[in-house]
């Protein structure tokens, strides 16, 4: 009776998982386009990263001056992103906001694509990928709790790891036709939201951990890492709610909007106010330890490669901030969509190159070397961001059903499996 | 404000297509398929390439402190034979252990140092360095005097030495007691070992250059490809931990070179200096000329103020 029971579940997780790669494969054309366009992108970075493996980092404009550039900049700002996409979650569940609680698979679906785009862009960092089972236990040696870098590890997949449980057992429920059971998502939910703010948290303490790195090594830079995740994730939420309810026939209520709309002119002013902090702590009194932020806003000895860069994200987030601040902003869609894209773009300059670059810059012994990302670089950079928008448009596209349905919770039984094509038939008990 | 608008775009899905149509359809997603399987395959051709140099013994080998005598033994002769193969020298790598009662000290009097930089180029030489980028574990600043400001001090400077309005200061690893760049590593491939040398396992190193970034003496150099020596320049008498041939890909740093040291000899920075301004010794023998200098010269430790507790003193004489 029990092994019947385990047959039963195995082979309808198998018949869920087919289901989701046809719903993942068929489309119209737009979606052909999109997806072959994200996959030819994400082939030429895997290319460029293979030839960095095999004649080494010297392809890259990195140097042992400047020994992270552009791969850990976007690593940083992916974690954020991971973390932002908890702010539909905290709504819904902390606040029961019920309008948020359809959708925060959005979130969470962009949590995890955000986490593997993350984890790939410290593998390609690497020297050495294929001896990544140094880190596993028992067979290497894993520097645990020294090292900031297994924090780490262990926090960037356990966020993975629980927003797939989330994601993947509500979907296999819809496709069962069952009502999900709330013990079996809900304490994993509230664990994410905590989860969420470790993430970004250990990746800040990463580099503020570092005393011979002065512009990292404060104590205001995990603040910054949040306060800047919750303006990158909900701005990215916002435009692809629209893209949603746009291409995907998604309906999307004002009020969902309205949240993120709510939170991203707090966190946006909230991120003004500590970086205005930080210049006025750094400048006004001086000294040898301040080089690095006067290398990146006015330049050091001639060089300046970051300076506009930074004040271009600077002028980004005054301006986003001003539109944010605009009243019935939510109601405008392609006002707030660019107000959107300039707040997102601000925070990857801000937090992505205009944070790690300078920390090298100048160097340790005050060597100025300055850094430039070399095509290789811009090319796998390339590759990983279409490898993640892959990931999430597909997830998107197995999620599609149910956020279609405008309160999944009560209509589940009936409306679900009226046209659903599992046609299940000995599920309800299973549980 | 709900739209109820019907699903447009992508959302189309094809469940009502005709039968002909499906077979169209699931035709050109096969070509598709097989055309992306053609494309992947043709993208990681470079990391076939690349597997084909590395063996399954040096893929699966133990971290240094793992590896019994016998294993290192095997490791150690594999290594030189490999050098062998691909250079044609004859090599000889050993496994210099840290000796009981001995923890390293060095010392630099900065009244006497030139600034001729021939530490720099005997590490160069010693150490078996990367030629193409000139690497060397140790910086020379040209420092302006009565001052001790890093921010006024000069790497690539280009006339003649010693000016006589600056001072000079070769800065390699501290060996400090308290390291920045052993705490951070991931996978411990790097750890002080009880003689106070900071050292590397080459070949357990992952590359993700943390400990580069938490070093605050910029000592720590990473291997952006694989060092190349003249056949004819390789210095044949290396230590595992210290100065063979390095891999593509790992860091490496100072040793002191271990592979002298601790075999009784000086680093050969030391044996390069023509001013006689570097002092090297046992800081646990007090009748060494280290514990000498560190109890009558005023000493320094460079950035004091990070707390690594370096065990690379400064003096200047008067």
């Amino acid at each position: 009776m029990n092994n019947a029971r385990v047959a039963e579940q195995f082979t309808s997780y198998c018949r869920f998982l087919w289901k989701a790669v046809c719903d993942a494969t068929d489309g119209s054309w737009w979606f052909y386009a999109w997806m072959i366009l994200l996959t030819a992108l994400s082939l030429t970075g895997l290319h460029a990263w293979a030839v960095q493996v095999r004649d080494g980092l010297i392809v890259t404009g990195m140097s042992d001056h400047v020994s992270w550039g552009l791969y850990i900049a976007n690593f940083t700002f992916m974690v954020g992103l991971a973390a932002g996409g908890v702010m539909m979650v905290i709504p819904a569940y902390l606040y029961h906001d019920h309008e948020m609680h359809d959708l925060t698979i959005v979130g969470e679906l962009l949590a995890v694509a955000a986490i593997v785009m993350s984890i790939c862009f410290v593998v390609v960092d690497m020297g050495r990928p294929e001896r990544f089972w140094h880190m596993f236990p028992i067979v290497g040696r894993f520097n645990w709790p020294v090292s900031m870098l297994t924090w780490d590890v262990l926090v960037l997949n356990g966020y993975l790891g629980l927003n797939l449980h989330i994601c993947g057992y509500l979907l296999y429920k819809r496709f069962r036709c069952e009502r999900p059971n709330s013990k079996w998502y809900v304490p994993f939910v509230y664990l994410s939201i905590f989860w969420a703010i470790s993430i970004h948290t250990v990746t800040a303490f990463l580099y503020s951990g570092l005393g011979g790195r002065p512009l990292w090594n404060t104590a205001l830079l995990a603040p910054r890492f949040l306060v800047t995740a919750f303006i990158a994730g909900p701005a990215f939420i916002i435009v692809l709610l629209f893209i949603l309810r746009r291409f995907g026939g998604v309906p999307i209520a004002a009020r969902p909007v309205q949240v993120l709309v709510n939170i991203v002119r707090v966190t946006l002013l909230i991120n003004l106010l500590m970086v205005a902090s930080e210049l006025f702590t750094e400048l006004y009194a001086g000294g040898a330890h301040t080089a690095s932020s006067h290398y990146l806003f006015f330049g050091l000895h001639g060089a300046n490669a970051l300076v506009p860069w930074i004040w271009s994200a600077v002028a980004m987030g005054i301006i986003a901030t001003v539109m944010f601040l605009r009243p019935g902003v939510a109601g405008r869609p392609v006002w707030l969509t660019l107000a959107c894209v300039l707040a997102f773009a601000g925070i990857w300059i801000e937090k992505g190159m205009g944070l790690i670059v300078p920390a090298f810059i100048p160097s340790t012994l005050h060597e100025i070397v300055e850094y430039f990302p070399s095509l290789v670089e811009w090319q796998i950079m390339a590759g990983i961001w279409a490898w993640g928008l892959l990931i999430l448009t597909v997830m998107l596209k197995i999620a599609l059903p149910i956020l279609r349905q405008p309160h999944p919770e009560e209509n589940f039984p009936t409306r679900v499996c009226a046209t659903s094509p599992a046609g299940n038939t000995g599920g309800h008990s299973h549980l | 404000m709900i739209n109820n608008t019907p699903p447009a775009g992508p959302a189309s899905a094809p469940e009502a297509e005709p039968a002909g149509g499906m077979t169209r359809r699931t035709a050109i997603k096969a070509l598709g398929a097989t055309l992306g399987a053609a494309a992947f395959a043709q993208a990681i051709a470079p990391l076939t390439e690349w597997a084909e140099n590395m063996s399954l013994d040096e893929y699966l080998q133990k971290h240094y402190r793992e590896l019994s005598p016998f294993d290192l033994g095997v490791v150690m002769a594999r290594m030189e034979q490999i050098t062998k193969e691909e250079t044609g020298v004859d090599v000889h790598i050993g496994d210099y252990r840290p000796q009981p009662g001995v923890k390293f000290g060095y010392a630099l009097n900065l009244s006497v140092c030139v600034g001729c930089r021939r530490c720099a180029k005997a590490c160069h030489i010693e150490n078996n360095h990367d030629r193409p980028s000139g690497n060397s574990y140790i910086r020379v600043l040209e420092m302006e005097k009565g001052s001790l400001d890093l921010a006024k001090g000069r790497v690539n400077y280009d006339k003649p030495v010693p000016h006589p309005d600056k001072f000079y200061m070769p800065v390699q690893c501290q060996q400090c007691d308290k390291p920045p760049c052993v705490s951070v590593c991931p996978v411990e491939a790097t750890w002080k070992e009880s003689d106070g040398i900071v050292v590397v396992d080459y070949n357990w190193c992952i590359g993700c250059r943390y400990c580069e970034a938490a070093c605050p003496y910029h000592a720590r150099r990473f291997n952006w490809t694989k060092p190349q020596v003249p056949a004819a320049e390789i210095n044949p008498d290396q230590g595992y931990l210290s100065n063979r041939l390095r891999p593509q890909g790992v860091m490496e740093k100072c040793t002191f070179c271990l592979h002298r040291s601790r075999q009784g000899k000086l680093p050969a920075c030391l044996e390069a200096c023509p001013t006689g301004a570097r002092v090297f010794g046992n800081l646990l023998d007090p009748e060494s000329e280290i514990r000498w200098v560190l109890k009558n010269k005023r000493v320094f430790v460079l950035k004091e103020e990070v707390g690594t507790q370096p065990s690379f003193f400064y003096f200047f004489d008067e």
